[in-house]
């Protein structure tokens, strides 16, 4: 992704109650932090209660209309492994995705109305495109606290962006400086686990 | 709810159309704002309740909302109201009249249209109520000109002494973008002036107001003419020229950068010359309009050609990726072919009811009750219609459950004279325009069963307060109706009014079994909060002992999305039938133990989890 005079798209997508709207407003601040237009969107009414949640970041030098359309968002970020598999379309050929491969399994799967798909992951990579998969909630848990995921995937995204990871961390630990300060630690620590989970799968890979 | 404090004057925020409307309604000087809640619009009011200086509430309605708003600008004061679509519905009987007297202080009604249908029963178009109320109507693009527009609308409000209309869609109310803000201003109400033959509509003063009705409109589409919300964003491709409003515009503009765009902001009345003037010098004129042909079928009624809903959808949002191929085919093109990943199939992941949810253990029971029709209404309880439940058999509009049950009970024929009818309704919807069915149905003498599930909010816009919560606006106390009170007010005698428990399945049953056996009306109310609430208290979770699961389902049946199915399997039972098995486990960290499942669990394979999950210590206790 260059920064220059193109507008930057990205998808974030999960499930309701995941946090997706909340770390996409937060990336939406570390571009507006350098001077950069932003448009923010997305369905929320009924995403409460356990439905699907797509988040639409469009930003750049002048943003017009707020909506991603299929085939143009240069990055798509999961939260839940299926729902990254159901957004892929809007990517443009060879572009990104990183995803977290934890499930949640709805009721319609659970009573046996329709099946979980076997393995996203892999699904995706055979569409050609650049995958970064680790277990976000495991990570969360090793810093004691599941809802750390948000940052996880916040740390995650943070070196596939048009600006330095340093701008995106300051975003994240100014909102928990200002509302719980207390947290300003462990999130750090849960956005560096983040970052790194995405490095060393690179490498891996 | 953690809303900012009002910020500096001057200041530039990331602001929700919603939000932008809530400092531009403060900015202005407002007095009193009221409104129900209703997705797209509700963060509209519950932004405001956190700024200073102003009156807020949460209306039983929109109607009274409006009414409210009305009042307070024959005060003199400056008036406020936001409703979703289908409220302005609700407000019209209002808002058809408030027309002919006119308002005093300004009035601004904000209606917000779900074009795309993210939770709404339609898709209906506000922008005709500018039409059938002789009022105007602006449309911002988004959020900055959301703020704009809502302060510009208080002025036209007072300059031509009538309500202005806000039409919002969701891509307005739920984008963020950058907003420039200002300082509030200080408008004293000019106070009431007896008059009579403006505020007291019957037909002998009416009538003289009508002329005065129709002079305005005049005087609006002379304004619309020449306002600056009606600005012409210039091109140099003459191929296709647009008029276009609303988020449409932004749409138009990312897909067509070069082409001319006459901007409908105060887009009723229509400014008729400029678009006559913008047609004269463009090969096509396109019309993008969400979503009703309005503005297409004015200008074709007044001889200028142009292209609208026959090159473009009728329904849903205009966005770039419909706007492209449809002008390329106008063009005599093919489609430019989009470079993108397939699409890939994934189960669909429809909303659902929340772990633990008081309305679980309703739709459990009435999805095992036969020979029922269950009239429903709307709110989270409307989701009983799907799986694994199907206990829900119409939806209609707010409070309809009770009309259209009392309907089905005397409309019934020989094919339904056994069946028993049900209406289910939540706390907030029957005080909304539910208690009046009921009314009809104890004056009427119908035979039908309410199940009113009282979880004290308005659990689906995201718990809001209403009368029936004991809280105000500002989550402070207010008087809490008693609903088993009202009932019986309303005609419900004492003894078929039973307050139920709805974690107690067997109670639940038998409740509802004994009062549809009885002909006359009778209420069932259950009383446990939502759990999305601060009332409501998590217990220890629970769990399955795996070596004890049958695999029966019968745990699943509940709904509850901390059950998951790890196994199934197929047994053949000695009569020879096949029976389908699935083993369960229960996500504990999700678990609040309303202890739901455990109730139709045979062999008691579900058990309290012995210690609490470091995440789930989290929430309080």
């Amino acid at each position: 992704m260059s920064a220059s005079n193109k507008t930057t798209n990205i998808l974030v997508c999960g499930t309701g109650g995941q946090g997706v709207m909340t770390a996409t407003e937060i990336l939406a601040e570390a571009a507006l932090s350098l001077g950069f237009d932003a448009k923010k969107t997305e369905v929320a009414g009924m995403s409460q209660r356990g439905g699907v949640v797509t988040s639409h970041l469009r930003f750049g030098a002048q943003v017009l209309s707020p909506q991603i359309v299929a085939g143009e968002a240069d990055l798509l970020v999961g939260f839940e492994a299926a729902e990254a598999l159901r957004w892929v379309h809007m990517l443009r050929p060879g572009a990104a995705v990183l995803m977290n491969v934890g499930r949640l399994v709805p009721p319609v799967v659970n009573i046996g109305l329709f099946a979980y798909p076997e393995d996203p992951v892999a699904q995706i990579r055979a569409l050609g495109l650049e995958v970064h998969a680790f277990d976000a909630s495991a990570l969360a848990q090793q810093l004691g606290n599941i809802r750390l995921g948000n940052t996880v995937m916040l740390g995650a995204m943070a070196d596939r962006l048009p600006f330095p990871a340093e701008v995106l961390r300051e975003a994240v630990l100014a909102r928990f400086a200002s509302r719980k300060p207390q947290l300003v630690d462990v999130n750090r620590q849960a956005f560096e686990l983040g970052r790194r989970a995405v490095a060393e799968e690179a490498l891996a890979a | 709810m953690g809303a900012p404090l009002p910020a500096p004057a001057a200041s530039r925020l990331f602001l929700s159309g919603n939000d932008a409307v809530a400092r531009a309604v403060w900015e202005a000087g407002c007095k009193v704002a009221a409104a129900y809640p209703g997705t797209p619009s509700t963060e509209i009011l519950e932004e405001l309740a956190h700024y200073p200086d102003l009156y807020t509430e949460w209306s039983v309605n929109e109607k009274v909302s409006l009414e409210v708003a009305l009042g307070a600008s024959m005060m003199g004061a400056r008036a406020f109201c936001a409703m979703k679509h289908v409220g302005l519905n609700v407000a019209s009987d209002a808002l058809m009249t408030m027309t002919v007297t006119g308002t005093e202080g300004g009035l601004v009604i904000a209606v917000a249209d779900d074009v795309g249908m993210s939770s709404s029963q339609n898709e209906q178009d506000s922008r005709y109520w500018g039409r059938f109320a002789h009022l105007p109507v602006l449309e911002p693009a988004d959020a900055q000109e959301a703020y704009a527009m809502t302060k510009a609308a208080f002025e036209l409000s007072e300059r031509h002494r009538c309500p202005v209309i806000v039409r919002m869609t969701t891509r307005i109310c739920h984008v963020k973008g950058r907003v420039e803000v200002g300082e509030r201003m200080a408008v004293e109400p000019t106070g009431f002036t007896k008059d009579p033959r403006r505020w007291v509509m019957v037909p002998g003063n009416a009538k003289p107001r009508l002329p005065l009705m129709f002079e305005r409109e005049a005087a609006l589409a002379v304004e619309a003419e020449v306002s600056a919300l009606n600005p012409l964003a210039d091109g140099s491709d003459l191929t296709v020229g647009f008029v276009a409003s609303g988020p449409a515009f932004m749409h138009v503009r990312e897909a067509f950068p070069d082409a001319p765009v006459l901007k409908l902001g105060l887009s009723c009345p229509l400014p008729l010359h400029r678009i006559r003037a913008l047609a004269a010098r463009v090969r096509h004129l396109v019309v993008v309009e969400e979503t009703e042909p309005l503005v297409e079928t004015e200008l074709k009624a007044a001889g200028v050609a142009c292209h609208g809903k026959d090159i473009l959808p009728r329904l849903g949002e205009l966005a770039p990726d419909v706007l492209r191929p449809a002008i390329a085919r106008l063009l005599g093109g093919e489609p430019a072919v989009v470079a993108h990943v397939p699409q890939q199939q994934v189960f669909p992941r429809p909303p659902t009811m929340c772990v633990a949810c008081p309305h679980l253990g309703v739709y459990y029971t009435l999805a095992q009750m036969r020979n029922v029709i269950i009239s429903g209404d709307i709110g989270c309880y409307t989701l009983g219609a799907g799986h694994p439940w199907n206990a829900l058999d119409t939806c209609i509009s707010m409070g309809a459950s009770m009309g259209m049950a009392l309907g089905m009970d005397k409309g019934r024929g020989a094919a339904d004279a056994g069946k028993k009818v049900v209406a289910v309704i939540g706390d907030s919807t029957f005080l909304h325009m539910g208690m009046q069915g009921l009314l009809d149905i104890t004056y009427n003498r119908g035979n039908v069963t309410i199940l009113l599930l009282d979880n004290r909010t308005v659990g689906m816009t995201g718990g809001q307060d209403n009368p029936g919560t004991g809280r105000d606006i500002h989550g402070e106390e207010a008087p809490r109706v008693d609903f088993a009170k009202l009932c019986e007010a309303l005609g419900v005698k004492r003894e078929r009014i039973r307050p139920v428990d709805p974690y107690q399945l067997p109670v639940l049953f038998k409740a509802l079994r004994e009062e549809t056996r009885i002909d006359e009306p009778s209420v069932i109310i259950t009383d446990r909060p939502c759990v999305l609430i601060d009332d409501y208290r998590p217990t220890q979770p629970y769990q399955v002992v795996e070596e004890r699961c049958t695999g029966c389902g019968n745990c699943v049946d509940v709904g509850c999305p901390a059950i998951h199915v790890t196994r199934r399997a197929t047994e053949v039972k000695a009569s020879g039938k096949e029976v389908e098995l699935s083993f369960v486990r229960i996500e504990t960290a999700a678990c609040t133990g309303c202890g739901l499942c455990v109730q139709p669990c045979a062999p008691e394979a579900i058990v309290h989890a012995e210690a609490l999950r470091p995440a789930h210590v989290m929430h309080k206790h």
